[in-house]
């Protein structure tokens, strides 16, 4: 039989695995909600599977290491990896995940070469955009469709969640319009992405991964902010895991 | 390591004992007051420096909270009375160096005597020198009065003679990081580093960071260099660390790399010398306005530093850190990457955090990133 090898991505709202043959070849690939036991959901998804070994990232990965005595590899390495398996000439990676978001920019041989991270809240991710869509009475799977609908956006100053919140609440109260408060809300969390991918990277085209390169209206802005090129995989989501089974794959 | 914990329990007695034998005590926040001045009258100096995250609440009651937790630790420390040096000072010896201090300082004033030195931005020997060395005799005088001692200028050369030594043997313990690969860990250095920095007996601590370096020497310690010595080599540079705020040296070394040198003031900048050929207030005054601190304008002292030490202690990599709110090592970030990745080719990793715990995570992906970059 021929070899597989895994990689699983513990993140804040979700978790991946990703199976490989030993050509690199994506054979299985599952998502879970991570909930509030981590563990035991990473745990369920790994026993749904076989493989030869296994390699986990995201921000769950050295509890992971401790439970399973596994391999274990940053999110920024495991998204550098899986988009070039996407998307092999690119050079810098945007990831916008649940809790965090990431700019990256490699080398011509894939090797990282520097990035940024967001600060320690939750600003400008995917857990803000999911808070606002609440706020505004809108289902996360398409809010995007709802603020592309807006003709103009209203500005949004608040970048921190709580403060944006309190901001929507207001501008809800003076009766604007909640197509025109999402494209504002897009906008800002637009604009701090691109800053943080011109910080890492200037010109060539951007691979866009996490659940929010999901988001219609984001991929649209964030391609029109940077006037660069936006590629996205079929599933952003699993970008990490496969980085991680790649990876896994390569250990002699 | 455990010598350690004895010889800090029996220098508070030390501290006790040279109070009631009529000794004064003088507190220090900044490497530019040259503790010379409290040695030569006799008196014992103490860093006081916060590096802790216990007294930054009390501190931020009346303090803004965006401010350094450097700032706010060292004012909480105060205002608690929780620092044993603090209580232990007669006057306080501060310095105009940030904003933040010097702001600081108004206020803790109101708590003990506190005398601030008007330290210039830069390091001009034209303009800037003359203002430090009147600076110089304005501070000799209010230790000569707090302690009612004459410093003559043979008490002077002596305390600078001595305070070298001490410097030297810093300098040594720190050199051992040269060592590839490196006998002890950053963890290790800092400690040691930080703890002699409170000894009342100068010679004490001088004599233990001679017995490390010749156990080093000797072979000792070989154990642990085989545990941290297959790491990647890493300069910490920017803010000064000490126990309590060592947070980030912890992760790096608990990711497997070695911290082999600190540029910053609780580390390399502390290990020069002063002429003992010149005029000792002369010297005094050159030698320590020159320290390379991020709130001189320019500061090229800290590039010719960094550049020295990336060579000399062959470092892999070269982490950047600077605590939330000090604007000056934060905006001096941009040009440290520039000099290290564009210059010297070297990547570099720009950290700014606080002495709080709560970002340990996030700090530990982006510095096991950047080590996976290396």
């Amino acid at each position: 039989m021929r070899k597989r090898f895994a990689g699983i991505d513990i993140g804040s709202r979700t978790i991946e695995l990703v199976v490989v043959d030993d050509s690199g070849k994506i054979v299985i690939s599952l998502q879970t909600d991570t909930g509030f036991d981590p563990m035991a959901a990473a745990k369920n998804l790994i026993h749904s599977v076989e493989y030869d070994r296994i390699m986990a990232t995201g921000y769950g990965r050295n509890l992971f290491e401790i439970s399973f005595d596994t391999l274990t590899v940053t999110e920024i390495k495991a998204h550098a990896i899986g988009a070039r398996a996407f998307f092999p000439d690119v050079q810098a990676v945007l990831d916008i995940g649940g809790q965090d978001s990431k700019a990256i920019s490699l080398f011509e041989s894939g090797k990282v070469k520097k990035f940024e991270m967001n600060d320690r809240c939750a600003a400008g991710t995917g857990k803000f955009l999911e808070i606002m869509a609440k706020t505004l009475g809108f289902d996360i799977e398409t809010f995007g469709r709802e603020a592309l609908l807006a003709e103009n956006g209203l500005a949004i100053s608040s970048m921190c969640t709580v403060f944006a919140e309190s901001e929507v609440t207001s501008l809800i109260a003076k009766g604007k319009s909640r197509r025109e408060i999402a494209r504002g809300l897009h906008t800002s969390v637009i604009q701090r992405a691109a800053g943080m991918i011109n910080r890492v990277s200037s010109v060539g085209d951007i691979v866009f991964t996490g659940g929010v390169a999901k988001n219609p209206c984001m991929r649209r802005f964030l391609a029109e902010t940077l006037g660069r090129n936006v590629l996205v995989p079929e599933d952003p989501q699993l970008v990490g895991a496969l980085g991680a089974a790649l990876l896994a794959r390569e250990i002699p | 390591m455990n010598m350690l914990q004895q010889i800090a329990e029996q220098n508070l007695l030390d501290i006790e004992q040279a109070k009631a034998a009529g000794r004064s005590v003088i507190g220090f926040y900044c490497l530019y007051s040259p503790t010379e001045m409290a040695v030569a009258a006799d008196a014992v100096p103490l860093p006081l420096c916060g590096t802790r995250n216990t007294p930054i609440a009390a501190a931020e009651e009346i303090l803004p909270r965006n401010l350094c937790p450097l700032i706010k630790s060292s004012f909480g420390f105060a205002i608690t009375d929780t620092c044993p040096f603090f209580r232990f000072s007669d006057i306080i010896i501060g310095d105009t160096t940030c904003d933040g201090k010097k702001k600081m300082f108004e206020l803790l004033s109101r708590y003990k005597s506190t005398h601030v030195l008007q330290l210039p931005q830069n390091q001009d020997p034209e303009t800037a020198l003359p203002l430090w060395r009147s600076e110089m005799d304005r501070y000799k005088t209010i230790i000569e009065e707090k302690t009612g001692i004459h410093i003559s200028e043979e008490r002077l050369r002596a305390a600078i003679q001595l305070m070298n030594r001490e410097r030297g043997a810093r300098k040594a313990l720190m050199d051992l990081g040269k060592i590839d690969p490196a006998p002890l860990s950053g963890s290790q250095v800092l400690e040691i580093l930080f703890k002699i920095g409170f000894m009342a007996d100068k010679e004490k601590g001088i004599s233990l960071m001679e017995e490390v370096v010749a156990q080093v020497k000797n072979g000792a310690f070989r154990s642990d260099a085989a545990a941290v010595g297959n790491g990647k080599r890493i300069l910490l540079t920017g803010v000064p660390v000490g126990l309590g705020s060592d947070k980030v040296v912890k992760i790096i070394e608990q990711s497997g790399a070695v911290v082999v040198a600190l540029e910053n003031c609780s580390g390399y900048k502390q290990a020069f010398i002063i002429d003992e050929a010149k005029d000792p207030m002369d010297a005094l005054a050159e030698q320590y306005l020159s320290t390379p601190c991020s709130v001189m304008s320019p500061n090229t002292g800290r590039f010719d530093l960094l550049k020295e030490m990336i060579r000399e202690f062959s470092v892999d990599g070269v982490i950047d850190l600077t605590w939330q709110a000090c604007h000056t090592y934060n905006i001096e970030a941009f040009r440290i990457n520039e000099l290290v990745q564009e210059t010297l080719n070297i990547p570099t990793l720009h950290l700014e955090t606080d002495y709080a715990e709560s970002d340990t995570e996030q700090l530990r992906v982006r510095i096991q990133a950047y080590l996976e970059m290396l």
